[in-house]
């Protein structure tokens, strides 16, 4: 009878939507009733499931380029009103400078590197930066299985400077791949792997200057993967990092 | 363009036409940088620009056509769910076959597709669904209740096709 009690309110257990009194309780209860557990544990996959479903749509590049370019051609006259315009703005400016600098420089290389530098910024300006959240290499790599058409190694961090906040799925040309976040002191710093030959651009030649991007970027071909380094750290920084992938992988 | 992808995944869910969902993430954008003073600084961004896009998309004609024809019983009275162990759909589930998801998700009508999404998808906690959507908390609750149960209901039924 108690256990009906607990069944109507798993979802909004699930959903993280209890106070922390009953969560507790809640958690108690679930180690220790086999029932709810696998009750529980039902519901957590179907939550898995259809989240993993219903990330299924990506924008096309040309519609991303149509959008910057419609959004920074406004007159942007409502500066200074509030924090959240104001981070939302920039994000636009940031976006708006990669778009002019793409249109300066048309060419499918620079326009990975400008598509590469709008998922870094975009991801930081989201409220949810990254879908699975832990430090620990252990878990983020497990993550990406069957997410992602590939497997790659995360480095050691230990007494790196850096450390690992989490990871999403991302797409680049329509190419799914995986985006990891590091803290460098408070910098962030994005780490992007996708399939060489998945991408739009031969990328080893005349690689892209950091001056055109306003960020830090590293990039190399390593086992068939293509990695990208981008933040706003110090070149040293994306370098330590960079070579740290390169030892790992 | 902050949850530029994310709102147009929403888009698509809800308009199932990728032309009318660029359409829809475009009209969202003008009309959040149009109308930026009627946010109020403190209050939740993201509940606020989603609820931009699904205010634009019942007003288009996919979604007048779309809740015109949907007659639920969104509100009604809570049934209990029934205790699920191993079902049709959690076998479905443990072998991950996200297709039969998708379609299962495709199928609900708009007002349960939306909640779930809202909550699964994009992790909105029930206050940020209740803004976006613009009902209470409660109903909130009880429709996401009810949507699981749809969506439930209609993996059972791909299940029962597929083994018939």
């Amino acid at each position: 009878m108690v256990c009906e009690s607990w069944k109507a309110k798993l979802d909004t257990y699930l959903d993280g939507e209890v106070s922390g009194d009953e969560m507790r309780s809640f958690d108690a209860h679930v180690r220790t009733c086999p029932s709810c557990s696998a009750d529980a544990l039902t519901r957590v996959q179907m939550k898995r499931s259809i989240q993993a479903a219903g990330r299924r749509y990506t924008p096309s590049a040309e519609f991303r380029k149509r959008m910057q370019q419609k959004i920074v051609s406004r007159p942007r006259r409502s500066f200074g009103l509030g924090w959240t315009f104001a981070a939302a703005a920039a994000a636009i400016i940031v976006v708006g400078t990669l778009t002019s600098v793409y249109l300066g420089t048309r060419s499918g290389k620079d326009q990975v590197f400008s598509e590469i530098a709008d998922l870094h910024v975009e991801t930081l300006a989201s409220s949810s930066p990254v879908d699975v959240i832990s430090t620990d290499r252990h878990t983020v790599k497990p993550w990406f299985q069957g997410k992602i058409p590939f497997a790659f190694n995360l480095p050691e961090l230990q007494n790196t400077g850096f450390s690992l906040l989490g990871g999403r799925m991302t797409y680049l040309d329509q190419t799914p791949g995986a985006h990891l976040i590091y803290d460098a002191g408070k910098h962030h710093i994005s780490v992007f792997v996708f399939q060489e030959r998945s991408l739009p651009a031969r990328l080893d030649k005349d690689p892209v200057s950091p001056k055109q991007l306003t960020f830090n970027m590293e990039t190399w071909t390593q086992g068939g993967l293509r990695y990208f380094v981008i933040g706003d750290a110090s070149a040293a920084n994306i370098d330590s990092l960079a070579k740290l992938f390169k030892a790992a992988s | 363009m902050p949850h530029f992808e994310r709102l147009y995944n929403f888009a698509c869910w809800l308009t199932h036409d990728r032309q009318e969902a660029e359409d829809l993430v475009q009209e969202t954008y003008v009309k959040a940088l149009k109308g930026f003073s009627s946010f109020q600084p403190g209050t939740n961004f993201r509940a606020w620009i989603y609820k931009i896009l699904r205010n634009a998309f019942l007003t288009s004609r996919t979604g007048l056509k779309a809740t015109s024809i949907v007659q639920l019983d969104l509100e009604g009275q809570e049934e209990a769910l029934p205790t699920v162990t191993q079902t049709p759909e959690s076998i479905l589930v443990q072998r991950s076959d996200g297709r039969l998801v998708q379609k299962a998700l495709e199928q609900l009508p708009v007002p349960y597709r939306e909640v779930l999404l809202l909550c699964e998808v994009e992790e909105m906690s029930y206050q940020e669904i209740s803004v976006t959507l613009a009902i209470p908390i409660g109903t909130v609750m009880s429709r996401l209740s009810r949507a699981r149960k749809a969506l439930r209901g209609g993996l059972q039924q791909q299940f029962a096709e597929r083994v018939n």
